[in-house]
């Protein structure tokens, strides 16, 4: 193998001029050889993706099906159906489904409140920072969050000056509803970078006409604007769907591990958190979190699909 | 960070476009100032929701014991049990994250995108997979099915980052190889006499420079903002350790080190998104040219 691969990428590394003569000197080992260089330039990295994508994802899907004492079973299946860790299922898709609608209707006002706006500078500005924030998940943000919404945080303050305590309606930042409005800081202006572009597909000239024909305001973007942008919407909230879904490090370390989700479940049995003769059971839930991103990815690409057409 | 630079240029047409709409109905001006009434609200809100938590952490973070102003928590965060040996753990693994995915994918993305410009889908497709696949449900099989040895490695943690960089880093060295006209490069380097090695590291990897340095760039945030795979596979890297550190005994400490992380993140991304730009005007001038 190694053989191989000197005598292929030989060529290359000789002398500038002596190529041609090697070339032509070259028996059929040596074009059979040469036939192979794609396969070895791109070996490496398939090698790679392989060992580090497939074999974790099979590993998953193996393992799900696969007993305490071996041979194969359905029981770990069955078990993320019942109970505990159909509870995690149901509030990671309601965490999700939330973390998708809110800021993804939000985010739609928000970013067509930025593109419409005259000011180059606020417009510039935005875009920077939906960008810088979008990747803003993870542990940093717990604990600017504890310092602003924790019992002894900045905002807690001032809203008890103005006469609201949290705890009255309903708020407590380490559990679902706080978990939800750490996941906005994120969610919000990911959903403004996916989906400016498609505000932006929005021909003036549409508008235009559609006025010409005496149509409202609100018919216009009844009948014109919000089917033009409903596929780019949709494909957003997917996408703000799979990621809130899947988080682990936020939702993690604001609730400690407390809250039913199906990533922290994973989490709490690879901490060695686990009843006996359940061992296998994390993978059936991360083998299920896997077919429900599987679904939404397949959907988004149908979407995205749609979306394109206009986007041109 | 693509869709950043694609956005700048649909602002732009679009600007162009609305200078045209209101001149000749009125019933147009009265809608504008409308809208432009819950734009401010919108604009309102929402910079509050950005702006008082980065606030709330960097007041936070600025107390003493009292509650009075100081540099204490800062001044005392080098010292901190611990954080050297965090910092350096993720300093390492920083390092050998972005020299092997540099090694990895620069020549990957320049051979397909010279000779095999047909497998540039597949390249996008599996590039695409870490965001798929969450790095929850890979640390679980990976630490069921990876030898001892290698499990018990922080440079374990390495080789999955390379795969949670990969999005970032194909995406970027695709565009910056898009920006370029290759083929017309390699095939002078060629004629010229220069050999492989010569065309790749004088002629292609001085023009995808920017490109390059913001996947380097993003990799080194990725690294020290990732939290799941350490915290999983019991390595202290920087993020954990911050989790880690008893916010009983000192509360101050931890939020000045998430806020300087935060900030830090910010900076390097804001680097990022300042090169992409100014590749993006390049290209621009090259093909108004």
């Amino acid at each position: 193998m190694s053989n191989r691969d000197v005598a292929s990428s030989d060529p290359g590394i000789s002398v500038p001029g002596s190529e041609e003569m090697t070339y032509r000197q070259s028996s059929v080992v040596r074009k059979f050889l040469r036939g192979f260089e794609p396969v070895l330039a791109i070996a490496p990295f398939v090698v790679y993706s392989f060992l580090g994508l497939g074999v974790p994802a099979l590993a998953v899907v193996y393992y799900a099906f696969r007993g305490e004492n071996g041979g194969w079973t359905v029981s770990n299946v069955n078990q993320i159906m019942h109970g505990v860790f159909l509870v995690g299922f149901e509030n990671s898709i309601k965490l999700g489904l939330l973390s998708a609608v809110i800021p993804g209707v939000l985010g739609v006002f928000l970013a067509y409140a930025i593109q419409t706006s005259n000011s180059t500078v606020l417009r510039r500005l935005t875009s920077t920072a939906a960008g810088v924030l979008a990747n803003f998940g993870g542990i940093n943000l717990t604990f600017m969050f504890i310092a602003t919404l924790g019992s002894t945080g900045v905002l807690t303050y001032w809203l008890a000056d103005i006469g609201v305590k949290l705890s009255n309606i309903g708020f407590n930042l380490f559990t679902f509803s706080g978990v939800l409005v750490v996941y906005m800081y994120f969610q919000l202006p990911l959903m403004v970078l996916v989906v400016t572009p498609a505000l932006g597909g929005l021909r003036a000239s549409w508008r235009e006409a559609a006025e010409n024909m005496g149509a409202s305001s609100w018919s216009y973007w009844r009948h014109v604007g919000i089917p033009v942008l409903m596929p780019s919407i949709l494909g957003g909230m997917l996408l703000l769907f799979g990621s809130a879904f899947a988080a682990y490090a936020t939702a993690e370390t604001l609730t400690l591990g407390l809250i039913a989700l199906s990533p922290i479940q994973i989490g709490n049995f690879l901490n060695g958190n686990v009843i006996a003769g359940q061992t296998h059971v994390g993978y059936a839930i991360a083998f299920g979190m896997l077919v429900i991103l599987t679904v939404t990815m397949i959907l988004y690409s149908l979407v995205r699909k749609r979306a394109s057409k206009w986007l041109r | 960070m693509a869709p950043l630079s694609g956005a700048g240029s649909v602002f732009e047409v679009s600007e162009a476009e609305n200078q045209t709409v209101p001149e000749f109905s009125t019933g147009t001006i009265r809608r504008r100032r409308r809208v432009r009434w819950w734009r401010v609200v919108v604009l309102l809100l929402s910079g509050a929701f950005f702006i008082i938590p980065l606030y709330a952490g960097i007041k936070f973070s600025l107390q003493n014991v009292q509650g009075h102003f100081s540099f204490q928590a800062y001044e005392k965060l080098p010292s901190a049990p611990g954080f050297t040996g965090a910092l350096t753990l993720s300093l390492k693994i920083a390092l050998v994250t972005m020299v092997v995915s540099t090694l990895l994918m620069v020549p990957t993305a320049i051979y397909v995108h010279v000779r095999l410009p047909r497998l540039r889908r597949l390249l996008d497709v599996v590039t695409v997979l870490p965001i798929v696949i969450p790095p929850i449900v890979l640390i679980i099989g990976v630490l069921g099915v990876f030898p001892l040895w290698a499990k018990s490695s922080p440079y374990l943690l390495s080789f999955m980052y390379v795969i949670l960089s990969m999005p970032f880093v194909y995406r970027s060295l695709d565009a910056g190889l898009g920006a370029i006209d290759l083929k017309t490069l390699t095939e002078a380097s060629r004629s010229l006499g220069g050999n492989w090695l010569t065309t790749m590291w004088r002629i292609v990897l001085p023009n995808i420079r920017p490109a390059l340095l913001s996947a380097t760039v993003l990799t080194l945030a990725l690294v020290f903002g990732e939290y799941t795979m350490a915290s999983l596979d019991l390595w202290t890297t920087i993020p954990v350790w911050i989790a880690q550190f008893q916010v009983s005994t000192d509360g101050p400490i931890q939020v000045a080190a998430s806020m300087m992380g935060l900030i830090g993140t910010w900076i390097l991304l804001m680097l990022v998104v300042s090169i992409d730009r100014s590749q993006s005007r390049r290209t621009r001038r090259k093909q108004g040219a």
